[in-house]
């Protein structure tokens, strides 16, 4: 048993609770237990999720592995029982009605996905250049990321995209993994900065790729300069004629005419790999021509609402940006010590909405200030590497990529939760594990941590 | 897989780099930028401010002229309305049960959201003693509040003009002065108006902890931040509210003023305009009507007349002439200059009354000729080998008196006057191209002449101080202030006092002489009283009567400015008003009824209204 890990979700959970209180403060309403307050509501799951890690433990390591896909099936159930019969809230459709109780079931699919992909994984057979079995790895991660969209839990449904950590792990050749970030970055890039300048930027990092690979350093040049000099002449060429290009058509136009020179020089001079080069700025110049297209016609508009906030866009701190904003108000006026517990005017002001869920972090930063932040943060980050330390201990490829995708769960809510709260990531509506008031949320991430401490404890060898 | 166990450490770095990135903006967004903390102390903190009381208002002999009193504004919350008694409500607010249903629907309807957290106004200015009652009923409405606030009453309904009033500040005097909010008084007019500052006292704060409704959670920092407020200053004022409440009897249904004064200090006795109003419709929220109406009349009811209305100066003036002339030497007690029913020279020709001829300077005041005026003027002016000079002379000596320019008094709104300049004349009749005779109406007042009461009031105490003034003003002592030193300072004219006794000794044969003493009528018993008529032309209509006098002629008390606008000739109206004040101040009675009858009955408003104006 991992105590110190045991340690750190005490911890986490205390300042949680710590949290919530405060977030129900007021000076008439001083009692802890109230039974209608969130606290004691927290306090109450907190007990359950001690029961929950103790069940967790009690059952013997092999059954996670054995009744893997059991698991996964019945949380995609779930998931679909939700789909169909949930209950709305916030625009979402997550909240399942079970007897009592209501839970979120997409917070039990990650357990299961993070299992199944696990055991897919693991298998003995699988490899990661055979397209067959990548599709199957690809599928499990898939299905619940269609259904978390179904209920339109856009978070959610990126918290299963963070599992790429696992393929990575798993020995995913590192440039799909780059190229993977790379057009996240271009997607952003392109809402930015003008569309010319992309193309141009991309023209340059490519013949600079292929210059500095090739070490052909003259020939680049000559493709720089007779890119620059075609741009130029089919810019001010046609209006000769009354005929007028956009400058980011004329950019367009040299590049296509520069590929078939590419192509033969490369066919010519057999560096083959200068096809791949070629196919990716295609690609490139292709998101990024698509990227209007995906954020006016695929996104919704309070999602392009929260991306043009986070970006600096555009902004309306009294509409759509309220949240954000009055949320870097808490954390920021915090300061470098906090204000105290119980002291932070936002906070018992109720000025952050969602502040006991997803916005969680705004009490923490506003009540205990830049010291709070680092300790949470810290806390975290000691959580994540001493699961992917016990991870990397396991002797079994099921339970060392499991342990991955432990880390990797967490991680992404770490740190989408708090980058949202501080304004550098969209807002999309996760939870600040084993923090965030919510009782699926809390025993999700229980069951998930323990269940890695138990095969840890077990060592489970599912080759023996 | 184990060949990519390196892989970890990428891993681990990557998640560090992420932390890391956050950690900046923390770092930057909670040590670094102050923005936020600045806007979650505007957000998180509510300023309530506390209104103190405002000072009192007192007249010369201690009497209350203004006071304070508590009403109630009624305010509903909307979140905390539920079913009440509607008829109960009704009968104690005096409205009716619909009205009420009516407006709570209006406020229900407009609080949305937030508002509904929020005190809404639902009745304004509720007496204490209705407060009394609706008490008993507090715990059968519930959301329903009542807000404390203060306004004025006025035990003695006198010199609203003087006075003046409080009223919401308008939206420049707010932004001009972070002491007024929304909602909050300032003073209007008169007193209210001239010593805002150390009536309204200083504002108190208390600073609160709000919560996103704006509702109040606690007090901010245990009240650090708090403020007490200070009380206003009381103020004594100058005014004898007794003589100031006979001076509006006398005037009533006339349209004019009093202006009178204790000439030793330069003190304002009493300072009547009529028509005028009663302040006390300002304080009560259910007159608006009647406050409208105020400002519309076309009698001008909120208008100072004592300090904004601008008159010639008729015959009163030659008083100043008089000491004008001994002072450039052109006339002494001896000069004395024929009269035939005029003065004639030339084409010109101004009339005059019959009167025994010739006069001396003493005479040419009891009788009031313009004869003997028009002499004594020209041989001024024209005593200086060019007109110019000579004008200029006489000019220097009666702007010494205050005509022509604001006398500084602490009453807002005082009118310059005119007093015209050799450039006047210039531009009328060309540069050079004037002489004395152009210019000779200035020898009965006048002319390019105007003077408020106001000037007119002092000119009179001047005279009674023989060649000084203090200059007027309503306010004796501000509670725990200094008295204003311009108040201290007495003027000096640039006549020397020795050249008073002709110009007194011709205003007291004015009212005691039975020989030709234009005002003999009004001449009081065991009172010496000094005083000159005055007819100022009017050319929209009736002549205005005017008087100034002082009284006793030695060791002078009092001294009195009367204008009744189409009130005749000076002995008609005015000099009767203002005997009158004169006896009222000195023997605090009146023994000459008719005389009183007479002014009392005197109703020049409404006869002009029903007479056409013969042109």
């Amino acid at each position: 048993m991992d105590w110190l890990v045991v340690l750190m979700w005490l911890a986490l959970m205390s300042i949680g609770l710590m949290g919530i209180y405060a977030v129900g403060y007021s000076d008439e309403h001083v009692r802890f237990f109230d039974p209608a307050s969130r606290s004691s509501a927290q306090a109450m799951w907190v007990g359950v999720a001690f029961l929950i890690a103790f069940l967790v433990m009690l059952v013997e390591g092999r059954f996670y592995h054995f009744f893997a896909e059991a698991l996964y099936a019945l949380s995609l159930l779930l998931m679909v029982a939700t789909l169909l019969f949930g209950r709305e809230i916030n625009g979402s459709k997550s909240w399942l009605a079970l007897g009592p109780l209501s839970v979120q079931s997409v917070e039990f699919m990650k357990v299961a996905t993070a299992l199944m992909l696990a055991k897919v994984m693991g298998a003995h057979e699988f490899r990661l250049q055979n397209v067959r079995d990548i599709v199957r790895a690809a599928l499990v991660v898939a299905a619940p990321v269609g259904l978390a969209l179904g209920q339109h839990d856009m978070g959610s449904s990126l918290v299963f995209v963070a599992l790429i950590v696992v393929l990575y792990r798993a020995g995913l050749r590192t440039w799909i993994v780059l190229s993977g970030l790379f057009f996240v970055f271009l997607f952003i890039l392109s809402l930015l900065v003008a569309q010319e300048a992309i193309i141009i930027f991309l023209g340059l990092v490519f013949v600079g790729i292929f210059m500095i690979v090739s070490q052909r350093y003259r020939y680049g040049l000559i493709a720089i300069g007779i890119i620059a000099v075609s741009t130029v002449a089919l810019y001010f060429g046609p209006q000769l004629f009354d005929v007028h290009l956009s400058l980011f058509e004329a950019l367009l136009i040299a590049h296509a005419a520069m590929l078939p020179v590419a192509a033969v020089y490369a066919w010519w001079s057999r560096l083959h790999y200068i096809f791949l080069v070629v196919g990716f700025f295609v690609a490139a110049v292709g998101t990024c021509y698509s990227v209007d297209y995906v954020f006016d016609n695929v996104l919704k508009e309070h999602q392009r609402r929260r991306i043009n906030d986070l970006l600096g866009i555009e902004s309306d701190i009294k509409g759509w940006g309220y949240n954000v904003y009055q949320s870097k108000v808490a954390i920021g006026s915090g300061g470098f010590t906090g204000k105290g517990f119980l002291e932070g005017t936002q906070t018992k002001g109720s000025f952050v909405p969602e502040q006991s869920t997803d916005f969680i972090f705004c009490t923490l930063g506003e009540e205990w200030g830049f010291v709070g932040a680092l300790v949470v943060l810290a806390l975290y980050l000691l959580l994540l590497a001493r699961l992917v330390g016990i991870a990397e201990r396991q002797k079994s490829t099921f339970a060392k990529l499991y342990g991955y995708g432990v880390a990797a769960i967490l991680f992404f809510h770490f740190a989408v939760n708090i980058g949202m709260t501080i304004g550098v990531m969209p807002v999309v509506g996760i939870p600040l594990p084993f923090i965030s008031y919510g009782g699926s949320s809390l025993w999700a991430f229980t069951i998930l941590i323990f269940v890695l401490l138990k095969l840890d404890v077990a060592q489970y060898d599912q080759q023996q | 897989m184990n060949e990519f166990a390196n892989r970890k450490q990428y891993i681990l770095v990557f998640f560090a780099f992420v932390a890391a990135i956050l950690l900046i903006r923390l770092f930057y967004i909670q040590v670094v930028d102050g923005t936020y903390k600045r806007i979650a102390n505007q957000n998180g903190t509510r300023n309530e401010v506390i209104y103190p009381a405002r000072g009192l208002i007192y007249d010369r002999n201690g009497e209350l002229l203004v006071g304070n009193q508590t009403v109630y504004d009624i305010v509903v919350v909307p979140r905390e309305l539920s079913t009440f008694d509607t008829a109960a409500l009704a009968q104690v607010l005096g409205i009716s049960a619909d009205q009420i249903v009516a407006t709570l629907r209006d406020i229900k309807a407009k609080a949305k959201k937030i508002a509904a957290f929020q005190p809404t106004l639902f009745y304004k200015q509720i007496s204490t003693e209705a407060f009394a009652l609706l008490r008993e009923k507090w715990f059968k409405l519930p959301g329903f509040y009542a807000l404390p606030r203060s306004v004025r009453t006025y035990p003695r309904s006198v010199a609203g003009n003087l006075i003046g009033y409080i009223s919401e500040a308008d939206s420049s005097t707010i932004a001009a002065d972070m002491f007024y909010t929304q909602g909050s008084y300032a003073g209007k007019i008169g007193i209210e108006q001239a010593y805002e500052l150390p009536l309204r006292g200083k504002r108190g704060l208390n600073v609160y902890v709000r919560d996103v409704y704006n509702r109040i959670k606690n007090s901010y920092a245990d009240g650090m931040h708090d403020t007490v407020a200070t009380p206003g200053a009381n103020i004594v004022c100058t005014i004898d509210a007794g003589l100031q409440e006979y001076g509006e009897r006398l005037m009533a249904n006339k349209v004019g003023s009093i202006v009178a004064i204790e000439p030793a200090t330069g003190e304002i006795l009493s300072l009547v305009s009529t028509p005028g109003f009663d302040p006390s419709l300002f304080n009560d929220v259910h007159q608006l009507a009647a406050r409208g109406a105020l400002s519309t009349d076309p009698m001008k009811p909120l208008f100072n007349r004592a300090v904004m209305a601008q008159y010639p100066p008729g015959s009163t003036f030659k008083c100043l002439n008089a000491l004008v002339g001994q002072q450039e030497g052109v006339a002494t007690v001896g000069t004395s200059y024929p009269c035939s029913n005029g003065y004639y020279s030339g084409r010109l020709h101004v009339g005059c009354h019959k009167h025994f001829s010739p006069t001396t300077l003493v005479q040419s005041l009891q009788v009031s000729c313009n004869a003997y005026h028009c002499h004594l003027f020209r041989s001024i002016i024209d005593k200086y080998d060019i007109p110019q000079e000579g004008f200029n002379a006489w000019r220097r000596h009666i702007a010494s008196f205050g005509i022509g320019q604001r006398l500084g008094t602490d009453i807002p709104n005082e009118l310059r006057g005119l007093l015209p300049t050799v450039a006047t004349y210039d531009r009328q009749h060309g540069a050079n191209r004037w002489k004395s005779l152009s210019i000779v109406s200035l020898a009965i007042g006048q002319g390019e002449l105007g003077v408020t009461p106001m000037h007119m009031a002092n000119v009179a105490a001047t005279i009674a101080n023989r060649g000084f003034f203090y200059t007027p003003h309503v306010v004796k002592e501000i509670q725990g202030g200094q008295p204003d030193s311009r108040f201290l300072t007495p003027h000096a004219t640039t006549i020397s006092p020795a050249h008073f006794a002709p110009v007194v000794e011709g205003m007291y044969m004015a009212v005691n002489s039975e020989f030709g003493g234009t005002a003999r009528h009004v001449k009081i018993a065991d009172i010496a009283l000094c005083g000159k008529t005055g007819t100022a032309q009017n050319p929209h209509g009736q002549d205005h009567s005017a008087f100034i006098c002082f009284a006793p002629k030695d060791n002078p008390k009092i001294a009195v400015a009367v204008y009744i606008e189409n009130g005749g000739s000076g002995a008609k109206w005015a000099a009767p008003t203002a005997s009158l004040m004169v006896e009222q101040y000195l023997k605090k009675k009146v023994t000459r009824k008719w005389l009183e009858d007479y002014v009392l009955n005197g109703d020049l408003i409404h006869q002009q209204s029903s007479v056409p104006k013969e042109q």
